[in-house]
């Protein structure tokens, strides 16, 4: 019970550590493959801590909307992150909330954002906000049915039991977890703001997304918001890690040796998956907006392709 | 005086206080005192349903009134369907009445809507108390002709007039439908009393007749498409708290006909029954949403999710039907139990939206999204509960829209268990649907809270916005409460359904009181759950321990000035996004199967100054399919009986004698 909670404060803190350093290395070895010798691994802390420090200019007729959303997309991401298990399963506020929670935690966080977007009235925040929330009719779909698949599977919507059955001898190759594997990923890449939806790396483009609607924002605003948006990346990428690698996961109640290496074998998969991600958006060019949907519409029908087959060749439990 | 013989007297004072209110309608004194009336008596009906609901499990013993048909007494009289559903909507009716004693103030012909509204709280009370089939009908009528009038309350505009048109000719049909499913059920006997025909075997034919007519007369009246037709054009025609009304309590008047029908009268469901009613309620949650997203017009905005929501509670009620006749009655306790709280929770957010829209039209006069913009400044307190609407009705946590959906996506994943396959092919689409809607449904509420209360003003009218009355802000911020607090403890209101479950199915899910930290499990821990009050804590604890770090660590210069917007900063309010733009990547995508959209741009030659022109054209299908050829048809009828209005009398002598020997050719031809 005290070993849950451990874990449990442990990991809050830790994914707000270790996300910028994420982001961090996921722009370092972009950089690397473009032949750059790219910004330090520590910058986004840097640059976090610069933002904090900096004034903040708020728009006239910004309203306290604008003001009060940064606070309530970072926690609701924060909220979201702490409850995807990382380095142990078996969280002691794991059960407060399943995976569709987690699904729609990040909603109601990109539902604050976009709102945000649309406070100060420009028509960059508006497009930005319009296209997100287009993008995000598909994406969340798709999520979900990535989730029945997987629920489906272990009988449980709870990350700690998906990720023990995965463990388990029950499961093989499965054409069912492919494609919610899939489907996963092309979300996690539109929910990032990644290339080839969105790229995180551009401003002053018609093209841009996320960047348009944080557009007004500066100082520790936008610094929470960045410090969000880390941690959105972390949690797909440990969720990722957590149902289709769960090797080396401490598990519920396990001592601090598991957990020690949990720590070390979740650092390992996160490098991997940050490598894959970098290399995918090296080797891809961004999409014309009117594309993703289509992107976008394939990994909703993955999922649901996935989720019909179990629903039709079995019953289980 | 038993909880029955309470809820009747309240029905008919209801009666009463409508003929009082029309000599003092007039006086905004008589109105509010009508309103405050109304108030206490649904209060009192409120609190009388819910003794009923949580009380000991037997139904209570019906009043017998000396009314109605000769050879039939009319029995009203509370169960645990019926009190569920009374509380649920005299809640909402309540605090509507709250609202209408200061928004009554503002109508400008008092004495067409206020006495109609007690009628119409009657109306559906008298539905819900109705313990045999003459009555239910009378009460729904009732309902249908008094809503009917208030609809037509504004009666000087042509579009309000066609509404109403469209809501008679519907309401009759949808009447009409249920008087027959009824004599069905009846038969030969001719018990109408709901404890005969529920002790009467019906045969399967009569039993897949009733669902079919069920699913009109009570589906047109909630809104299932394509039976929605009239709903986006009336509830909006009324006055802002009548709207409420009829969105967000008499469709759910509907939803109980459907389940007194369906689950209570109509006998053991087939497997087959639940395919069209997932079917159906499926198409409706989409198209719903769709709908709403091409609207700009706030209200009818808000009812068009009406029609959303009313696929999203029969998409509960079809996995029911499913899980019940598939041997599954936990399941189906939990899919019921999901269906009847979004009923509940769907009577307060849409209630709160509808109010809050008449506060934007009260201060703006302008129901039309594209000149309101930034009224979150001059109306703060509308703007908040607003707000509070719009994240519980996009379904997001903590809010108790999600809360419902959570069960209902619990239902689905149970759905693999049933035996038949046809079913479980469904059912996943279904769910794909709902997700889709529920991600939908943000995005129209981001664009209808973002258009309207965030931004710059774009009209004159929006710039000079001022708040409501105190009773309005109250009451908003109330439903509000209510969203927040149904979405944090499920448990209570879960619970409070069981009884519900016990009577339809045989069978409650487990208490969920008895759970640690107010969580909610439907079926058991390992399997899923959700903590509603741990999720909000944890937000509220992670915000306001960040605000502190930042606000210690962070400087605290701030700095207000022009905006940004990347180097172009216009001083026109016109450069803002609008309703339209925001919509269009939705109308790209989903709008060319949908609504055959089609965009026409106009460019002019090089060297002409000519602006360019882009127009949209969208196609109401189903309206073009469906309903115009109707009306064609009946039109087309008409001027031909026309002419036999302008016959000699020659003609009119011939046509009398042809009737004559045609009918004794008729009683020759029997004999």
């Amino acid at each position: 019970m005290r070993l849950s909670w451990l874990t449990q404060l442990a990991q809050v803190l830790l994914v707000l550590a270790a996300a910028p350093a994420l982001t961090g290395l996921t722009r370092k070895i972009r950089a690397r493959l473009l032949r750059r010798r790219g910004p330090p691994l520590l910058q986004p802390y840097r640059d976090l801590l610069k933002l904090i420090r900096k004034e903040v200019v708020v728009a006239e007729n910004s309203s306290w909307l604008f003001r009060v959303a940064p606070y309530l997309i970072f926690a609701s991401t924060w909220v979201a992150a702490a409850l995807t298990p990382t380095f142990a399963t078996g969280l002691a506020l794991g059960a407060a909330a399943d995976l569709i929670v987690i699904v729609a935690l990040l909603g109601s966080a990109r539902f604050m954002l976009a709102l945000a977007g649309l406070d100060v009235g420009t028509s960059f925040g508006g497009i930005g906000s319009s296209r997100e929330m287009m993008f995000a009719t598909l994406a969340e779909p798709a999520m979900l049915m990535a989730v029945f698949t997987l629920s489906l599977f272990a009988g449980s919507t709870e990350l700690s039991s998906i990720s023990a059955f995965m463990l388990g001898p029950q499961v093989g190759l499965n054409l069912s977890l492919a494609l919610a594997l899939v489907a996963l990923v092309i979300v996690a890449i539109a929910e990032n703001a990644r290339i080839p939806v969105d790229n995180p790396a551009t401003h002053l483009e018609l093209t841009m997304v996320h960047e348009a609607m944080i557009l007004e924002y500066s100082g520790r605003h936008l610094a929470v918001i960045e410090a969000a948006a880390s941690l959105k990346l972390l949690l797909y990428l440990s969720l990722i890690a957590c149902v289709f690698i769960p090797w080396g996961t401490a598990s519920a109640g396990a001592g601090v040796l598991a957990c020690l290496i949990g720590l070390l074998a979740w650092a390992v998969k996160l490098l991997l998956l940050a490598l894959l991600l970098s290399l995918f958006e090296t080797a891809i060019a961004k999409m014309r907006v009117f594309r993703v949907p289509d992107f976008l519409g394939m990994a909703l029908m993955l999922g649901l392709l996935g989720t019909i087959l179990l629903f039709v060749a079995r019953a289980p439990r | 005086m038993s909880l029955s013989e309470l809820a009747a007297g309240c029905v008919g004072s209801l009666l009463l206080l409508s003929a009082v209110a029309i000599p003092i309608a007039r006086s905004r004194a008589g109105s509010r005192l009508v309103y405050g009336a109304c108030l206490l008596v649904s209060a009192t009906l409120a609190t009388s349903a819910l003794a009923a609901l949580l009380g000991p499990g037997a139904p209570l013993p019906a009043v017998r009134l000396a009314l109605g048909l000769p050879f039939e007494p009319t029995l009203l009289g509370f169960d645990a369907l019926s009190a569920a559903f009374a509380a649920i909507i005299n809640v909402a009716t309540m605090v509507v009445s709250a609202y209408a004693i200061g928004y009554g103030a503002h109508a400008r012909e008092p004495q067409r809507v206020v006495p109609f509204y007690p009628a119409f709280i009657a109306g559906m009370n008298l539905v819900l108390l109705a313990r045999d089939a003459f009555s239910f009908l009378v009460g729904w009528e009732f309902m249908s002709l008094a809503s009917w009038a208030l609809v037509v309350s504004d009666h000087t505009s042509a579009e309000n007039r066609r509404a109403a048109l469209v809501y008679i000719v519907m309401a009759t049909g949808g009447a009409l439908t249920l008087l027959f499913a009824f004599g069905v059920l009846a038969g030969g006997a001719g018990g109408y009393a709901f404890e005969a025909i529920r002790r009467a075997t019906h045969s399967p034919a009569v039993g897949a007749l009733v669902l079919f007519l069920a699913l009109v007369g009570a589906g047109s009246k909630a809104g299932l498409v394509p039976l929605h037709a009239w709903l986006p054009l009336a509830h909006p025609a009324a006055p802002s708290h009548v709207s409420a009304l009829m969105s967000g309590v008499m469709t759910k008047v509907a939803v109980y006909g459907f389940v007194r029908l369906v689950f209570d009268l109509a006998g053991a469901p087939a497997w087959w029954w639940s395919i069209p009613v997932l079917l159906v309620a499926a198409v409706t949650t989409l198209l719903g949403v769709l709908y709403a997203l091409m609207e700009h017009d706030l209200k009818r905005l808000l009812a068009y999710h009406t029609v959303e929501n009313i696929g999203i509670i029969f998409i509960g009620l079809g996995l029911a039907i499913a899980f019940e006749a598939g041997g599954l009655a936990l399941a189906a306790a939990l899919a019921l139990t999901a269906s009847i709280f979004h009923v509940f929770n769907h009577s307060l957010f849409k209630s709160l939206l509808f109010l809050g829209s008449g506060a934007v039209l009260h201060a703006t006069g302008e129901r039309n999204m594209e000149h309101l913009g930034g009224l979150i400044r001059r109306m703060p307190v509308t703007a908040l509960a607003f707000l509070a609407g719009c994240i519980a009705i996009s379904a997001l946590p903590p809010f108790n829209g999600f809360a419902s959906e959570w069960l209902t996506f619990q239902a689905i994943l149970l759905s693999p268990q049933l035996p038949q396959w046809v079913p479980r092919l469904i059912v996943p689409a279904v769910g794909a649907t709902l997700a889709c809607s529920a991600a939908l449904a943000a995005t129209c509420f981001v664009k209808a809270f973002g258009i309207t209360f965030l931004g710059r003003p774009r009209s004159g009218a929006a710039s000079a916005a001022h708040e409501t009355d105190r009773w309005s802000r109250g009451s908003m911020l109330l439903l509000a409460l209510l969203c927040l607090g149904a979405g944090v403890v499920p448990g209570f209101v879960m619970d409070a359904l069981a009884p519900v479950t016990q009577l339809l199915l045989g069978t409650r899910l487990a208490a969920q009181s008895s759970q640690p930290w107010l969580r909610v499990v439907p079926i058991d821990t390992a399997r899923s759950a959700y903590d509603g009050a741990l999720v909000l804590g944890m937000i509220v604890v992670a915000g306001l321990a960040t605000a502190l770090i930042v606000r210690r660590f962070a400087s605290h210069a701030l700095r207000r000035s022009a905006p940004w917007d990347c180097g172009f900063p216009d001083a026109s309010p016109t450069t803002q996004y609008t309703a339209e733009s925001f919509a269009q990547p939705i109308r790209r995508v989903f709008g060319s199967a949908a609504f055959r959209a089609r965009e026409h741009l106009t460019l002019p030659p090089p060297g002409d100054t000519a602006p360019a022109r882009l127009e949209v054209e969208l196609h109401d299908t189903l309206w073009e399919t469906l309903y115009l050829p109707v009306i064609r048809a009946v039109m087309t009828l008409a001027e031909r009986v026309n002419q036999l209005q302008f016959l000699t009398i020659r003609r009119y002598l011939t046509l009398v004698f042809a009737a004559l020997v045609l009918l004794l050719v008729i009683v020759g031809g029997f004999r």
